[in-house]
């Protein structure tokens, strides 16, 4: 008995330094591979070509840098406030149901959250391209004469980026609902709540940690997404991604690329720092 | 007066409507590549006047193609065994160790989730081509390991979190040694949850199209740079084979992981019962 009663004394098993052995091969590979390359990348922004800030000025002088930064802060902004319109009934009715309906929805929104976002943004051009299914059936039926041009612009990019990012704020915001007590409800309707009152007063104010979190969630993402902008966007619907995508690999100039990307990276991890404590991560992996 | 059961179970019909209405946004758009893909034209129809396989078999006779799936798969494996390799025992020390600077070591591990993945992208593609990483496979391994081993941490704590500790104390308390207790205890209890997470990561590192269009050459690409490339220069129907193609593939390994996830959550139960007298043991301690 007394050997259990000491091992119960030492929950956490393993000595300091067999923790350290067993975290090291992680932090190794993420040092190496992961933290040099961003730190290489703030390297490149202020000696690039020589030591100064002057990558900085240009970046945060120029006019049309600057627009490119606010239009991506706001089509940021639209898809989080679209995706949260969009998202919150799913999320609602997937709290409400239960059994198989329940699995329904799940399978509609995991699906595409596993799916590649690649195929989900060629979808797109599927059937918004000249060509596409939405042009030819509007000319069939005789509502248009000619092809609309519907790539291209920023109202695709953003009805396509919120159809990617949709499942993260709805997986978010079902993780809050599902844990509200259904006594709750039931308890405000006794008292003689009608449907709605009960939603503004108990099950809203209830579900706002989750709404924060995919809210966070989705602008972040937002801000750094790359392969949607990249396929349906033009040269009018630039985005940092985009742009910083362009100096990095046509272009050639790393200096501007590394200063935008510092500038990025900022804006996100200051997001993060203020409000991060709303993100709930653990619901995310699967 | 209706019943409580059904004023809390029921929703109003507008949300409904609009659930039914948002599944459809999220859903539709994406099928749309299926029946596309069967067509016979040179330009995508819908739906197609004639159905056929040519698509299916350009992919199949294209080397180009092949080469990139093939090299997409390669680096899917191997990034998700290295993912493992470095994921279990971090695990291990957050869940079971003490930890210096433990706060600091998890925001490492989670960051690549966070951070905006063109900025990972580009630093990877300025670092790595520094170092002759760019369309090597060590590069994509490296770089994929890195991008998927947030998820897997994520999966493997929430795992471990619900272990219940007193049976790796009862194997101590017996003689076994840590190592032996982490053998025939943990990582049994574990091995769903690993199998699971490590399927999970495959599909991620199939699907990442943003750093591997980066770390891609000339003449080594994923099949995420060769689609991004053909969808920019032209959009050949072959695309929407190949899109069919890893909507099935997906969603076969995502059905073969949930099937091993559900095993798991019965599995400690199971697990846990050839030891009562262990956890009788530890309620006397």
């Amino acid at each position: 008995m007394a050997v259990i009663a000491n091992a119960g004394a030492n929950p956490k098993g393993f000595s300091p330094r067999l923790s350290l052995v067993l975290i090291a091969p992680a932090m190794a590979l993420l040092v190496l591979f992961f933290v040099l390359p961003l730190t290489g990348l703030l390297d490149q922004s202020v000696r690039s070509p020589d030591l100064s800030i002057a990558n900085y000025v240009r970046a945060l002088g120029s006019d049309l840098y600057m627009k490119i930064l606010l239009r991506t802060v706001w089509l940021s902004a639209m898809v989080t406030a679209l995706a949260l319109v969009l998202g919150y009934p799913v999320a609602l009715t997937m709290s409400r149901v239960s059994g198989r309906m329940q699995l329904v929805i799940a399978v509609c929104v995991l699906v595409p959250l596993w799916t590649s976002v690649l195929v989900r943004s060629y979808a797109w051009i599927v059937l918004l391209q000249r060509r596409g299914i939405v042009n030819d059936t509007l000319l069939q039926i005789g509502v248009i004469d000619a092809p609309l041009r519907l790539l291209y612009r920023e109202g695709t990019v953003m009805v396509a980026m919120t159809h990617v990012l949709l499942p993260f704020m709805i997986l978010s915001i079902y993780g809050v609902l599902r844990s509200i007590p259904r006594d709750l409800s039931m308890a405000a309707s006794n008292l003689g709540a009608g449907g709605f009152a009960t939603f503004r007063h108990v099950i809203w104010p209830l579900s706002l940690p989750g709404v924060y979190s995919g809210v966070l969630m989705v602008f972040i993402i937002a801000l750094g997404f790359y392969i949607t902008p990249a396929l349906l966007g033009g040269p009018e619907t630039l985005m940092m991604s985009t742009l910083i995508g362009q100096q990095t690999t046509e272009t050639l100039d790393w200096g501007l690329a590394g200063a935008l990307s510092v500038i990025l990276l900022a804006l996100t991890l200051l997001l993060v720092g203020l409000f991060g404590r709303v993100l709930r991560l653990e619901g995310k992996g699967i | 007066m209706a019943s409580p059961s059904r004023s809390v179970g029921a929703t109003t019909w507008p949300v409904t409507l609009a659930t039914v209405l948002v599944l459809i946004f999220l859903l539709l758009p994406t099928l749309i590549v299926i029946p596309v893909s069967f067509g016979s034209q040179k330009y995508l129809q819908f739906p197609p006047e004639q159905w056929s396989l040519t698509w299916y078999r350009a992919f199949f006779a294209d080397r180009e193609w092949l080469a990139a799936t093939r090299l997409s798969i390669m680096v899917a494996g191997l990034s998700t065994i290295l993912a493992t390799l470095v994921a279990v025992p971090a695990t291990l020390a957050f869940a079971r160790g003490r930890l210096m600077g433990q706060g600091l070591a998890r925001a490492l591990i989670l960051a690549p989730m966070i951070l905006p993945h063109i900025v990972v992208a580009v630093g990877m593609y300025i670092a790595f081509s520094r170092w002759n990483l760019i369309g090597t496979l060590p590069g994509f391994v490296v770089a994929h390991a890195i991008l998927t081993l947030p998820f897997l941490f994520l999966t493997l704590s929430a795992a471990i979190s619900k272990l219940d500790p007193s049976l790796e104390l009862a194997a101590a308390s017996l003689g076994a040694g840590r190592v032996a207790a982490f053998r025939y205890i943990t990582l049994p209890l574990l091995m769903p949850a690993i199998a699971g997470g490590m399927a999970f990561a495959f599909i991620t590192s199939l699907d990442e199209a943003t750093v591997s269009n980066f770390l891609s050459s000339s003449t080594s690409k994923t099949l995420m740079k060769k689609m991004f490339e053909d969808i920019d220069f032209d959009v050949s129907p072959i695309v929407a084979a190949v899109s069919t193609l890893i909507i099935v593939g997906s969603l076969l390994l995502i059905g073969a992981a949930q099937l091993v996830r559900h095993a798991s959550q019965r599995a400690p139960k199971s697990a846990a019962t050839p030891l009562p007298v262990a956890r009788s043991a530890m309620k006397t301690a």
